[in-house]
């Protein structure tokens, strides 16, 4: 599914890379401990996650992962913002727990 | 007889990855003689490689040095851990690479340089010291405490690889000889854990600019590890006062 019509389906707010939104994600992972990301996430998957910090888009980086989304309307710090610009990461913000929206990417066909 | 140090112990060099390059050994001791700090802790992510090099430009500066390192355990905390000897350090090092896995790929986390005291560049040290070691709090904070260090959990208010953030609570069974506050701190009063441990402040500098920004002032018999520790716990007429 396209990056983009999961952001409108599931109204995710665009914080960084709105350029990037024409991709196709294929898988999610969920994870708060970045050596479990590091360890575990692939490339094109969807990052559901409650960090902001500056690692994050290290990480994501590394990864090739589409997108991260971060829950509970957990707000980036500015350094990680300013890091995300600079690398063209996609950073995506909701106010769902991680367990809804993991439910809510599920339904729409993104699986594990 | 006691005398009064300002110390500030959490300071990176270009050795971690998110240490600036700037932070070779004698400008780090520079900017810090200028804040009127008088014993400087070296602690970058996972590894002691760059505190003799500090040791050995601090001849050369009316200043003490402590060596040590931040550790990223399993739960993805924070700790400082610091060693009077090079024994210790280098035993606990050895410790921490044994349980520590993975690359560094600098071009996401950056450059892992390794100095010498003119800030020579001796080595790009190859191992993930952003990563996190595959042994947990009890087992870090007992390890140096056997090799006989001094073990403060970093940044304990902040939101990210803090001991509150990642645990909710400090374990009973881990003995810590304090926590370390971020030097913007402001409480709200409702922190226990603040009033449980012994608190310090220090600058955890990225960048030159932000060494001494925050310290300690402690009456001790020397600029040690082991006469903070007896401060800390208000030993021996020891005693300690955080700046903010």
């Amino acid at each position: 599914m396209k990056l983009s019509e999961i952001v409108e389906k599931l109204q995710l707010e665009v914080m960084c890379g709105r350029e990037s939104l024409d991709q196709e994600i294929e898988r999610g992972f969920a994870g708060d401990l970045m050596s479990d990301v590091i360890a575990n996430a692939r490339p094109k998957d969807i990052w559901v996650t409650m960090q902001v910090h500056m690692n994050v888009v290290a990480i994501t980086g590394m990864k090739e992962t589409g997108a991260v989304v971060f829950t509970q309307g957990r707000i980036p710090l500015p350094e990680t913002l300013r890091k995300a610009e600079n690398e063209d990461a996609v950073l995506l913000g909701t106010g769902l727990t991680a367990f809804e929206l993991v439910g809510r990417l599920y339904r729409l066909g993104i699986t594990g | 007889m006691l005398s009064r140090y300002k110390m500030d112990l959490h300071n990176h060099t270009c050795l971690s990855p998110c240490g600036d390059a700037g932070m070779i050994p004698q400008n780090i001791l520079r900017a810090a003689v200028e804040k009127g700090i008088g014993v400087i802790g070296i602690t970058d992510h996972n590894s002691v490689e760059n505190v003799s090099a500090v040791k050995r430009a601090a001849e050369d500066f009316d200043i003490s040095v402590i060596g040590g390192m931040e550790v990223t355990t399993q739960e993805e905390i924070h700790v400082l851990v610091f060693f009077d000897d090079d024994k210790g350090l280098l035993d606990f090092q050895e410790l921490i690479y044994a349980n520590l896995h993975g690359s560094n790929r600098p071009e996401y986390f950056g450059n892992q340089w390794v100095v010498d005291f003119e800030g020579g560049v001796l080595d790009l040290n190859p191992r993930l010291l952003i990563g996190a070691v595959t042994i947990g709090i009890r087992e870090v904070e007992r390890e140096a405490h056997l090799r006989g260090g001094l073990v403060i959990a970093a940044h304990a208010d902040k939101t990210a690889f803090s001991i509150i953030s990642q645990l909710g609570f400090i374990p009973p069974d881990v003995a810590l000889d304090a926590v370390e506050l971020s030097p913007f701190f402001r409480t709200d009063g409702n922190e226990s854990w603040v009033k449980e441990l012994p608190a310090v402040t220090f600058s955890d500098a990225h960048y030159l600019q932000e060494i001494g920004r925050a310290w300690i002032e402690a009456y001790v018999g020397a600029p040690t590890a082991a006469e903070l520790k007896l401060a800390l716990g208000g030993e021996k007429g020891r005693r300690f006062t955080a700046c903010c």
